[in-house]
């Protein structure tokens, strides 16, 4: 089998494109780990069991299930109970919410990575628990996750090709469709490959300096 | 659901702990071999080995899945059975991420006992085999755990190429029965349940691993309020304060695991 590059010339509007998808994933899908995962680290230090159970039960069971089951259960599930979204919504929604109980453990790291005499002196102090969390505890403890959770934006932007199932437009699914149309399957999924290795090892090199900088102060 | 549809789910359930089995040997074998071969001598096994684990941990486990259902045949006319493809394409996929974990733990032995070995004149093989592995075994479990449901639920992507895992046969029920909520949420909890089994089985490992090495199993540490001031105590004192019993009140953690 010969190597065709005017297949590839022929993929790489469709490629551009879903490379473009595939970063508005990521994009939306790491605003929302980010900012639940938060939720979830905060709700996990909440002082009731009646919050930290059910929390950590969800948080357990969203993490040991895989995300193409959690794909599937948002695409065909939610519009049986009258919910509907585009599948880009739907796709971004099901990584962000799989990938917010994998942040979570990186806040929960970070949280209890600062001193507890923090805790002591913002209790000395008389703060409000709003003030403890927001003024002296999360400004020290993210700073230090900052490179663990740049490890799972690239570990989701390796998941983002799932959302092909649900016909999300990102690379994966472009060659397919690239694929189907011209029988040259070879070029266009061999594009996509070596596409993310592109992305995803600078990236990495990128995380591996941040870590140096910002966490052994 | 009826019996036929089940029998259909079970079938699939037992796919998928196959794939796992099979998929983590390969992984166990491809992350030793790789993650020793990251601590050669010379530089060029070094740097291979290396281009071996970024590769494969840069790219996605979906994508190279389908390159080696669809463009291996094409490429090579050399076609492998579904369920050895994707056996293949996970065990490389994790193998790279495991290869870190062993390079690792390897390096995280104290150097001196490398030297001892030196001094004894063993031979690389022996070193490692008597000296280092034994010691970076118990390390490696935990992070092998994560990996191997990491794998678990990789698993379930070999559906889209059409072997018959619990997805694949979750995805016949639900078009059998035009209902997906009771099928997907019913797979959810198979998988959890998996996961928990695997999760389980590696904390026994991981304790009889390290009482081998007279090592007790690590609690996670338990954070209380007055633990600071302790410390702080503790360095004026000179003296040790057992932070189990430091606390005056427990702060739940929310769970361990």
């Amino acid at each position: 089998m010969e190597w065709d590059w005017s297949a590839v010339d022929d993929f790489m509007p469709e490629f551009w494109d879903g490379v473009l998808t595939t970063l508005q994933v990521l994009a939306l899908g790491s605003l929302i780990s980010f900012g639940l995962g938060l939720v979830w680290a905060m709700a996990l230090r909440a002082r009731t069991r009646f919050i930290t159970w059910p929390v950590a039960l969800i948080n357990e069971f969203i993490r040991n299930t895989p995300l193409l089951i959690q794909l599937f259960f948002f695409f065909f599930v939610l519009p049986e109970w009258d919910v509907q979204f585009s599948t880009l919504t739907t796709g971004v929604l099901a990584i962000g919410l799989h990938y917010s109980t994998y942040t979570a453990q990186v806040y929960r790291a970070g949280i209890d990575g600062v001193p507890v005499g923090q805790w002591e002196a913002a209790t000395a102090l008389n703060l409000p628990r709003g003030r403890t969390w927001f003024a002296v505890i999360l400004p020290q403890a993210i700073r230090r996750v900052i490179p663990a959770l740049g490890n799972y934006v690239i570990s989701m932007l390796k998941d983002t090709p799932m959302l092909a199932v649900i016909g999300v437009l990102e690379m994966l699914q472009r060659a397919r469709q690239q694929g189907a149309e011209t029988f040259q399957f070879v070029e266009p999924i061999t594009v996509v490959g070596v596409a993310f290795i592109l992305i995803a090892y600078p990236a990495s090199v990128l995380m591996r300096f941040l870590e140096r900088r910002l966490v052994q102060q | 659901m009826t019996s036929g549809l089940w029998e259909l789910v079970l079938k699939g359930i037992w796919i998928t702990v196959q794939l796992t089995v099979f998929s983590s040997a390969l992984a166990l074998a491809v992350a030793f071999a790789f993650g020793i071969l990251r601590t050669h001598r010379l530089w060029i096994v070094r740097f291979l080995a290396g281009c071996y684990i970024e590769v494969f941990r840069g790219t996605s486990a979906l994508v190279f899945m389908f390159w080696i259902f669809f463009v291996l045949p094409l490429m090579f006319s050399y076609q492998l059975v579904p369920m050895w493809a994707a056996v293949l394409a996970l065990g490389l996929t994790y193998g790279a991420y495991g290869a870190e974990v062993v390079r690792g733990a390897l390096q995280a032995v104290a150097p001196a006992q490398r030297e001892a070995g030196v001094a004894l004149s063993f031979t690389r093989g022996q070193q490692l085999r008597k000296i280092l592995i034994p010691q970076a075994w118990p390390e490696m479990i935990p992070p092998f755990n994560n990996l191997s449901i990491e794998l678990l639920k990789g698993t379930a992507l070999v559906s889209i190429m059409g072997v018959g895992d619990t997805a694949f046969a979750a995805n016949l029920v639900r078009l059998a029965l035009q209902e997906s909520a009771e099928i997907y949420t019913y797979t959810l909890l198979i998988y959890f349940v998996l996961a928990f089994v695997i999760s389980r089985g590696m904390r026994a490992l991981e304790r009889k691993a390290k009482a081998g090495i007279g090592r007790p199993m690590e609690k996670p540490a338990a954070r209380k309020p007055g633990a600071g001031v302790l410390q702080m105590l503790k360095k004026v004192d000179g003296k040790a304060v057992d932070p189990q019993h430091a606390g005056t009140r427990a702060r739940s953690a929310g769970g361990d695991a």
